[in-house]
Formats: structure tokens, sequence, C-alpha cells
């Protein structure tokens, strides 16, 4: 126990420390957690061995991200992109694949390990590019959405990869392997597949992703909706992760990529109102796990060795990424990216990935490279990825300056479109969005009742299902560029924390707010809201003039008596909000009974004026031109 | 016999005296339909079927209305500019109210000697109202001279507001009964409750 405890005060210490410090410095977070990983592994040496353990076990990371990424993808978006997905993902990855494997041959490889090297040199990080990409907010661009293609290509290509590795087994290290086994190994892995005929293995193969398509799409929204009835967050987090873990495992069982089925169960996802939900209930566990994942490349680094093959390693990590980067910047020209697209393209990709290490434990146990080889490889991988937020500094203070400075800002790209999120979908939030969406603006609706989502969504009105009072929540909706946030929702504890924390992570958002009474505008125009409508406050006035008319007011002088009625109510609580404080209450706040009866008292010879002399401020005008005519109420 | 519609556009009707009377008579004659813009749209959302469907029930239409920085009330500007479409009063196929009359019955603040080229005003009553008149012209409608009182806020004190009113009752059964003389009244630049050309037989 005491040992857990330790290893994970380290590695979260580590984390903590490392990685707001790079950040701060402007590193980005994969290289804090890559360094934290290097100062406790080779550096100090408080963790040792056991890292190759917690790396496949980080390696979850990776699935929880392409779960994420799924999410963001519609099923239409992927089809729209199936050309960037097979033309510029296929040639990045045949290409260099086919080049390195022709250099290594060259440089005395044997012609199956050759081939292995390539293919594992042909795949890039996922996890660190989409992450930076993420970041940085470069996704929805061309170079993030060419990158990203390139991305989801290769880690589609890994699971033929992994097939196609056995068959290049080199007889001698095989032999090798086969004198040093002592048993177990990769055969007593769990397994639904072992020992099918190959048209059964395709055949479970199939009926395995017909199930994670059919169930996403129509059993999670009843499953969902009844879990969420139960209105526990904890609950949800627990069926989010149950998902995400049970589609991995059924995945694996039939012999395919956990990310892949997790990837897919996200497409499938897309559409549902639980979307933002889902993404921001796997999202910690994600970034949490690719932490990991990321400090157990660092603390996995073989100091001695590299020591021992500095100039070796060195040289091939960058005759490796000046090649991949040439390749990639091939393709940037063929597929016509410009400008600073073409770069980040270019150098966003230009490293060996995660799935290197997978795939290079997998080419050593199958006998396809030798052991030394591979550690040499491994470490050019690992140099590799450290390097990358290199590049993307180097894309930051180099590329953009100088290719933006050229040009007009008018070409700056708006990566992202800018939206409205509505928190709450009663009553009140459903006029505004439907006045929003038939103006043409894109709204996010979220909802805390999982009924009300449902009921709109037979009306066609698109929700989501979540707490808009969670900042992870209105972060995945995408408070970070919307243009506006409309918090409609019941509960006024939760509405000021919406504003508060909209407002303060972004000062120049505006926010409309709904208040149900006096103090709540006050607390609402202290959170930083920028109209706070009283819900009750319109009807009533209307219910008043309606008063007025029924006891035979012209409609049109009753119209006036309740215009200057709320102009002199809205001056009031303006008024009054200055004096308010929140910790007093209103009946011992000595100023603010003052305030309030001043304001009665305009209020009062306001409304008299309209009754009495025609010099009230309902009715000042529509005196004749001309000289001052007689008096009228002769 | 005409149809005549009135429609009264007075934003202070708790103020108003002279066109609080001649509403009263309007109100009171047969074959006139009355109506209050201001009371119909207290907020200005003018039902642009129903008040067009309303014209095309009647032969001849009357603004009533205080002269308000020369021109009509803001309501009636905008019951202008949102009722007399393009393709309905004027231009392309607008013909619906071609062969109507059009006739503003106008009360003025101020003294007649003010509606003139050497009084304060320095135009005449007829020159303020000549939007109205091209409106009219625009829209394949004949315009009648107006029907106007000056001075009005003093009328009653001055003993003259009684004369207009029974008048204008008299101008409205004319118009009614066919008994108004246009052709006299085309002659006229002001009509007032001294001038009216009214045929013989008229009530």
């Amino acid at each position: 126990m005491t040992g857990f405890l330790f290893q994970a005060f380290v590695y979260l210490c580590a984390a903590v420390i490392a990685v707001p410090i790079a950040k701060r410095l402007g590193l980005g977070s994969v290289l804090g957690y890559l360094i934290a990983g290097i100062v406790i592994g080779p550096v100090i040496g408080l963790v040792g061995s056991e890292t190759q353990d917690i790396q496949h076990f980080a390696e979850f990371g990776v699935v929880m991200m392409l779960f994420l990424v799924g999410l963001e993808l519609e099923p239409k978006a992927l089809w729209a992109m199936r050309h960037k997905l097979l033309g510029l993902g296929g040639l990045q990855v045949g290409l260099t694949a086919g080049i390195i494997a022709a250099i290594a041959y060259a440089l005395g490889v044997n012609v199956q390990s050759s081939i292995a090297v390539g293919l594992v040199f042909s795949l890039s990080s996922t996890a660190i590019v989409l992450q930076t990409l993420n970041e940085k907010g470069l996704m929805k661009s061309d170079g993030g959405q060419s990158s990203f293609s390139v991305l989801l290509f290769q880690d589609i290509a890994v699971i033929p990869m992994l097939a196609l590795i056995p068959l290049l087994a080199v007889q001698e290290l095989v032999d090798h392997l086969h004198h040093d086994e002592h048993g177990g190994g990769h055969g007593a892995e769990l397994s639904l597949v072992d020992g099918l005929a190959g048209w059964q293995v395709a055949g479970v193969t199939m009926l395995a992703v017909a199930v994670v398509i059919v169930g996403g799409h129509y059993l999670s929204r009843p499953l969902f909706r009844f879990i969420a009835g139960a209105k526990l967050r904890e609950v949800f987090t627990a069926a989010a992760l149950l998902l995400v873990i049970g589609i991995a495992l059924l995945m694996s069982l039939v012999g395919l990529s956990p990310a892949l089925g997790t990837f897919l169960a996200g497409v499938v996802l897309a559409n549902s109102e639980f979307r933002h939900e889902l993404e921001s209930d796997i999202d910690p566990f994600k970034g949490l796990l690719l932490g990991l994942f990321f400090i157990t490349v660092g603390a996995g680094i073989n100091f001695g060795y590299l020591q021992d093959n500095l100039a070796t390693v060195f040289g091939l990590t960058f005759g490796l990424m000046l090649l991949k980067a040439l390749v990639l910047l091939g393709l940037a020209f063929i597929f016509k990216l410009k400008g600073t697209d073409r770069w980040l393209f270019t150098l966003s990709l230009a490293q060996a990935g995660e799935f290197g290490f997978v795939l290079l434990s997998f080419t050593v146990q199958n006998g396809v490279i030798s052991g030394e080889l591979s550690q040499l490889l491994l470490l050019v991988v690992a140099l590799s990825m450290l390097l990358t937020p290199l590049l993307f500094i180097l894309y930051d203070k180099v590329i953009v300056p100088k290719l933006t400075g050229d040009r007009s800002r008018e070409e700056d790209e708006i990566t992202e479109q800018g939206t409205v999120i509505i928190a709450g979908t009663g009553r009140f939030g459903q006029i505004i969005n439907r006045l929003l969406l038939g103006n043409g603006f894109q709204t996010v609706v979220l909802d805390l009742s999982a009924e009300m989502v449902d009921r709109l969504g037979k009306f066609g009105v698109r929700s989501f299902y979540g707490d808009a009072s969670r900042p992870d929540l209105l972060h995945a909706a995408g408070l970070h560029d919307a243009k506006m946030i409309v918090v409609a929702i019941d509960d006024p504890d939760r509405a000021a924390e919406i504003v508060q924390h909209a407002r303060h992570e972004r000062p120049d958002i505006h926010i409309v707010a709904r208040a149900r009474d006096r103090t709540e505008v006050y607390r609402l125009y202290r959170a930083g809201a920028n109209d706070i409508i009283r819900e009750t406050f319109d009807s009533s006035v209307r219910a008043g003039r309606s008063a007025l008319e029924g006891l035979g007011i012209h409609p049109y002088e009753a119209e006036k008596i309740v215009t200057a009625f709320t102009a002199m109510d809205l001056k009031g609580i303006r008024k009054l909000a200055d004096a308010y404080d929140p910790d007093t209450p209103a009946h011992e706040n000595a100023e603010y009974i003052r305030l309030a009866h001043e304001v009665a008292a305009e209020m009062d010879e306001a409304m008299m004026g309209s009754r009495g002399a025609h010099k009230g401020s309902v009715d000042r005008a529509w005196m004749p031109p001309g000289k001052r005519p007689d008096s009228i109420d002769e | 016999m005409k149809k005549i519609l009135v429609l009264l556009a007075h934003p202070a009707p708790r103020h108003s005296v002279t066109n609080g009377q001649l509403s009263t008579v309007a109100q009171s004659i047969d074959g006139v339909t009355f109506v209050d813009l201001y009371k119909d749209y207290p907020r200005f959302k003018i039902n642009i079927e129903a008040e067009q469907a309303r014209l095309e029930e009647h032969d001849i239409i009357l603004f009533q209305f205080p002269l308000m920085w020369y021109s009509t009330p803001s309501l009636l500007k905008e019951w202008q500019d949102l009722v007399l479409e393009y393709g309905y009063a004027y231009g392309e196929g607008g013909t619906a109210l071609k062969g109507k009359f059009l006739l503003p019955v106008v009360s003025a603040g101020g003294p007649e000697n003010a509606y003139d080229a050497d009084g304060y005003n320095n135009f005449d009553l007829r020159t303020f109202l000549t939007p109205l008149e091209q409106t009219a012209d625009l829209c394949h409608m004949t315009y009648i001279s107006p029907y106007a009182i000056y001075a009005s806020l003093r009328a009653i004190k001055d003993g003259r507001l009684d004369l207009h009113t029974s008048q204008y009752k008299a101008l409205l059964c004319a118009l009614r009964d066919d008994k108004f003389d246009y052709k006299q009244a085309a002659k006229l630049d002001i009509l007032t409750c001294e001038n009216l050309p009214l045929k013989q037989g008229a009530k």
C-alpha cells in the first residue's frame, strides 16, 4: 500500500510541478510531462522498472482520447474528409514507410527488419499532436484538419500493421527468441478469436463492430436517460467510463484495436444529446492517463545506452524528422495547403509516435527486430517525441509571425465558429433558442433534465444533457470561443456561478441572465451579467397594463404609463444594485433602505404626473407647434 | 350612398378636446366606420392585412388628426408607411385604392394668420399637407381639400368648436349621401366650417 501511495505521490508531484512550469515557459503540457518523467526516472531514479507496467496502463489514455476525438466528429464530417483521410494519410504512411525502409536496407539492415522499421517510423504521435493542436485551438484550421486526417489514418493503419509484422519474422531472431522464452507471453491474453477459422474470425469481428454501432445508436440513449434520471453525477461518470472500457475490452477480445473501437463509438455518439456530458466526464481521465503515459516515456529513456550512442541516436532522430518533414511538405504542396497551414502540417507530424513503442515491442516479440536495434529505435522515437514541442514553438514563434506579418489581417483564418451557449432550456431558454436559431445563429443548448432534452428532441430542438454550472461542461460547450452565453436556469446559486465563471474565463463575452427577483438581479449584476431579465417582470407589467385598459384607460395612455413605470423601475434597480450587499440583509442595510425610499418617491411622482398635470414623465410631449398654447385643462 | 372610414390619430386622447368632440360626432353617424388608431395599435404593431381589407370596404378615407410638427402624428405616418404598400396602393399592380377619396381633417394649434407667408409658420396649411396630397395622387385617389380648424385649443373658449363640430357632421353626411360639391371644393385651398360646399338637399 505504501509503495503504491509513494509511486502515485511521485508521479503526481512531478506532473504538478513540471507541467505548470513548462506551460508558463510556453513549452506545452506534453513536454512538461516528458521532462517530469525524465527527472523522476533516469535523473533522480525515484521510479524504476515499474514504468513499463504503468505505461501499458497509461496507453489507455490514447484510447480515451480517440473516443473524445470521435465524439467531436460527426459521421457526416468523417465522410466529408474521406479524401484527405485516404489520400493524405495513405500517401504519408506509404511514402514515409517506403523511404525509411529503403534507407534502413541501405544501411545494412535485413529486408524484413527494414520494412518493420519503416512502418514504426511512418507513424506520428496522435497523443502529442492532438493534445497540442487542441491546446492551441488549431484543430479547425486547414493544417489542423489535415494533420488530424493523417493521424486518424495512422491510428487505423496500426491494425493491419500488427497483422503484417508476424509475417516479417526473421528465422534467426525467432530461434533466439524461442531459446529465451520461458512460457507465458502473448498467448496468455484472453481472446475470443483464438483457434477460429479465418471466416469465423471475420464474422466475429464484424459482429463486434456492429454491436458498437447499433448499440451506440439505439441502446445508448435510453440507457443514458435512465442513468441521468438518477441525478447522480458520479454514476453518469461511471457509466461513461464503463462505456469506454467495455468497448475497449470487446475490441481487444476480437483482436481489434481498442482505440479504433472507441473512436467508432465516439463517432456514433457524436449526434447524441449526451455528447457534452460524456466529453466532460471522460476528459479528466484522458488528461491524467495521457500525462502518465508521457511521464513513463520520459522515465523509460535509457540514459546509459543514450550516452554510449549519443551521436547515432541524435543523428538518426534528426535524419528521421527531416525526412518525415520533407515528405509532409511535399504532400502539403500536392494537397494545396497554404501559408501557415502548410507549415503546421509539416512540423506537427514530423515525429514518431506512441504507437511506435507498441509496434516496437511487438516486433521484438515476433522476432522481426533484434533487441539491440529496438533499443536504439526506441530512443529515436522517444527523442523525436521529446523534440516535437520544440517544433510547435518554432511554428508559433518563427513561422506564424513571418507568414502573417507580410499579409493583411483579413486572411487570418477563423478557426472556430462563434456560438451562443444557452444554459437551461425550460420555457424561458426555449424561446431564446428559437429566436436565435431562427435568425441563423448557432446555439449549444444545455439542460440538466434528460426528459426535457428528450422531449425537445422530438420537436427537432437539439440540446444536450448536462449541468451547465460545471466549468468543464461549459468549456466542452465552447465557452472559450462563444460569442454569448444565455443563463436561463432555475437555480439561482447555479446561475450566479455560471455567470461568474463565464465572466472570469471570458471578460469579453456577452452574458444574458434570467433572474427571479430583485435580489437575484443584484447577485447576477455583481457576478458580471450584461443583461439581466426578471422572469416575471415583463408579464406583470403587461398584466398591469391590461388592468388599466380594463378600467377604461385609453390603451395608448396605459402603454405610456407602463413605459414610464418600467423606465423608473430599471433606474431604481440600478441605483439599488450598487447599495446591495450580499452579506447584509436588505432590511438592515441603511444605505439600501434610504435609496429604496428615494426611488419609491420618484416613482410616485412620475405616476402621479400622468394622472395630474401634463408635466409628469408620462406625457411631456404632444403639445401643438407654435406659441405656447392656452391651458388645455380648462 | 358612400361608405366612409374615419381614421383618428391622437397620441394624447386624454387632453384632446377638439378631436374628442369630432370623434363623438363621427361615431354617431350611420355609414361611417370610426377607428382610433392609437387605441388599436398602442404599441405601433399595425395589422397591415386588416387595415388594407378595411380600406377596400370603404369609398372615402378620412385622416382625422391634430397637426404635429406640421405633419401627421407618428402612428398615422407609420400607418401610411406600412399599409400603403407597393403593389397594393401604388406601383405595379397597386390599384386597390383607385377611385377612392382622401380627406384630411386637421386641427391646428396655431391661429389662421400664422399659416401664411407673413405668419410665423411661413407657409399655409395646404402647403404643409402636400405630402398627403401627393400620396393620394400616387395611390390613384382623389384628394379633397382639408377640413381644418385653427387655434383649436382656444376654439372651445371662443365658441367656435360647436359650429366646427356640427359642420363636420354635415360634411360626413353630405359625403355619405353624395351631396358634397367636389368641384366647388376643389377650388378652395382649405375647407372650414364657414365655406363647406354642400349641394342642395344636404342635411
